[in-house]
């Protein structure tokens, strides 16, 4: 059953090279930046969208995106306004996957229902909920599948063996696997331990797998990219927009550029390592 | 639900459930510790050894049993029931924080980590969680929000004395909440070597139920020195909560017992109405944070917000899911106390009983004041003195001073 994300990982492996996948919150810096960000992010030449749902505890992120989680929440955005920007977004881009990111907490809040409708009829491909294990699937992975949603998983080098595969046994979509970043050891252990963990999903799955680990260069972008079949960044893209707020905490006019011009020279790399 | 009609002490079901409430939302990282952690306390409790070794440092360490001791002169004074405090504001370290993390110490012990983690807010919990740190040769560190740093010096520093690293946390809002967050966030990152001891009943499964076995500890002895003392069952047991590890070892052994009525008292700051409280039963509503089910003060958008108290230790926007079960089944009736009535009841106590308790345990003081009255002569109530005050003068004697009540 071919969907905007099986669509999107087979023209990348047709061109010969893997996906490239952005991430930015929700409403961060602004709702109209965030609106322009996403277009210059797709100019640049992104795969697929990772679209952050903004909550004041991200028990699992670094201080970047715990960062953009509250300026985003600051300027007032809500779920009922990301799902907003969702629907825009698919209305200028009919075939760019659109993923939201985030906590169950202000979706539950919201009515687990009325959010898996809305985020439906919003053009939303899939959902990564970093706070929902395979353990409590009745709360938001089982409806979201029967939704016509793709429950995307994170892996990270603690799921292994039984584990690994219950944790894969519901996702769709595509696998994402989280590449602790602090841990020690050259860049080539982890580039071995990387190859390692995709071939143990691979073993695991038919879905494609993606590494995010803390990309910050074109480099890192393109190796994740020829590891597996994607690289995710996020932080990355995010300190831009730290960077680019004054003290008086506003932000500059040409941060959607700066962004776009971010994510055009991982694309290229992406693109000229191939697989 | 059907079950809890039969017993109120059944809980968790087996996925962590008490009621809608507990379970284990956290990120895949977490979950192989958290099912490791579950499946070495089963093992433990099924071994004799391991009730053995607690029972010795519970004795000689903490020195336990803790007395109940019949508070006369506020009995006179309120008029109404007999009133005993359960003395664990005598235990080493001063506070009832010990009786749990003496037990995930030795569990820590057992499966081989050398590392704790912990937060704290008031600082009680990593008071207690240095002591056992360096009783039993861990390496200790303690996550505390930069403004709790601050106002708990004593505590930072009788930390740093035990030996352990304070980790002050200046994400989100500075306080306890924010500990927990990085606390769990540096658990991810090392997970083989480090043993995450949580300090209350919140958390994911298994943590609410362990800490709870742990703090059980005193409603067992309460429920044995009340009928050595009185012949019978109290007709009223009356705890403070924040996360809800002292009321909740108190209640536990009480909650099949019907003619027990069970207060719980929320931290209620300026007033549930000015929103400025720690009361997530009274002014909260059901969300998921931490790893588990529970009410929760939030925004209508599902943020969470800052909860207020005087008291650094009730300051948490969340409680124990089986608190917010019990809540729900209306079992234990959930009260609440404001910083002013606890400054009030903080001053009484010292006045009365020679007895300064910490600002936690004066909110359930507080209540008392109040209900205490109201009940016959021929009553008998518990109140679970949970800690100690000397950590508090420094904020609340110019308090007090301010109100007259020096």
């Amino acid at each position: 059953m071919a969907n905007r994300i099986s669509q999107s990982f087979a023209a990348a492996q047709q061109a010969g090279r893997g996906i490239l996948g952005v991430f930015v919150s929700a409403g961060d810096p602004s709702e109209a930046l965030c609106v322009d960000i996403l277009d210059e992010i797709v100019a640049g030449g992104a795969d697929v969208i990772e679209l952050g749902m903004p909550f004041s505890d991200p028990m699992a992120d670094g201080p970047a995106i715990q960062a953009a989680s509250l300026r985003a929440i600051k300027a007032g955005m809500t779920l009922e306004k990301t799902l907003q920007i969702a629907a825009d977004f698919r209305h200028r881009h009919p075939d760019i996957p659109l993923i939201l990111m985030g906590y169950f907490n202000p979706i539950y809040i919201y009515g687990r229902d009325a959010f898996l409708a809305k985020a439906k009829e919003a053009g939303v491909d899939g959902l990564i909920i970093v706070d929902l294990p395979p353990e409590e699937d009745g709360e938001l992975c089982d409806p979201a599948r029967e939704a016509g949603l793709d429950f995307i998983r994170l892996t990270t080098p603690t799921t292994k063996g039984g584990r690994l595969t219950r944790v894969l046994e519901k996702a769709g979509g595509f696998v994402y696997y989280v590449s602790i970043t602090g841990i020690t050891g050259t860049k080539s252990a982890g580039a071995d331990s990387i190859k390692a963990a995709v071939a143990d999903i691979r073993a695991a799955t038919e879905l494609p797998v993606v590494t995010g680990f803390g990309i910050r260069t074109p480099e890192q972008a393109a190796e994740a990219a020829t590891l597996s079949d994607g690289a995710i960044v996020g932080s990355a893209v995010v300190d831009i927009i730290a960077q680019n707020i004054d003290d008086a905490g506003v932000p500059s006019a040409d941060i959607p550029q700066k962004i776009g011009a971010f994510v055009a020279d991982m694309a290229k790399a992406i693109a000229a390592s191939g697989k | 639900m059907e079950q809890a009609l039969n017993s109120f002490q059944s809980g968790p079901d087996e996925d962590g459930r008490f009621g809608i409430h507990g379970g284990r939302f956290v990120a895949e990282t977490l979950m192989p510790l958290i099912l490791s952690v579950e499946q070495a306390y089963r093992d433990a409790q099924a071994d004799p050894e391991f009730e053995a070794q607690l029972r010795y440092y519970q004795t000689h360490y903490i020195g336990r049993p803790s007395p109940l001791y019949f508070a006369e002169r506020l009995t006179d004074y309120f008029g109404g029931a007999k009133l005993y405090f359960k003395r664990d504001e005598l235990n080493h370290t001063g506070a009832h924080k010990i009786n749990n993390v003496l037990g995930q110490a030795l569990l820590a012990k057992r499966m081989g980590k050398t590392k704790i983690i912990a937060e704290t807010g008031a600082g009680q919990h990593g008071v207690a969680t240095a002591t056992a740190c360096a009783l039993f040769d861990l390496e200790c560190e303690v996550f505390m929000g930069a403004e709790d740093v601050r106002r708990q010096k004593p505590n930072v520093d009788r930390m740093r004395l035990l030996g352990a690293k304070v980790h002050p946390v200046t994400s989100g809002t500075s306080t306890l909440k924010d500990a927990m967050n990085e606390a769990l966030r540096y658990w991810v990152a090392n997970p083989e070597t480090h043993f995450y001891i949580i300090g209350t009943v919140a958390g994911p499964h298994p943590y609410p139920e362990m800490v709870r076995d742990f703090q059980a500890i005193i409603g067992k002895e309460a429920k044995d020195q009340m009928m050595e003392a009185e012949g019978r069952l109290p007709d009223a047991l009356i705890a403070c909560i924040g996360g809800g590890s002292n009321a909740m070892g108190l209640f536990h052994p009480f909650l099949d017992d019907k003619e027990v009525d069970i207060y719980g008292v929320e931290a209620a700051g300026h007033g549930i109405d000015s929103g400025l409280h720690a009361a997530s039963l009274t002014g909260g509503n059901p969300g998921v944070l931490h790893g588990n089910r529970t009410y929760l003060l939030q925004s209508d958008d599902g943020q969470i917000t800052d909860a207020h108290s005087i008291s650094a230790g009730l300051d948490y926007p969340g409680i124990g899911p089986e608190h917010a079960w019990l809540h729900d089944v209306g079992r234990v009736n959930y009260v609440s106390a404001t910083d002013e009535e606890a400054l009030k009841a903080f001053q009484l106590c010292s006045r009365k009983e020679g007895i300064i308790p910490a600002l936690e345990p004066s909110h359930a003081l507080a209540f008392a004041s109040t209900f205490i009255p109201k009940l016959g002569k021929d009553k008998v109530v518990i109140l679970n003195m949970c800690g100690r005050g000397d950590k508090d003068l420094g904020a609340v004697l110019p308090m007090l001073d301010e109100r007259g009540l020096l």
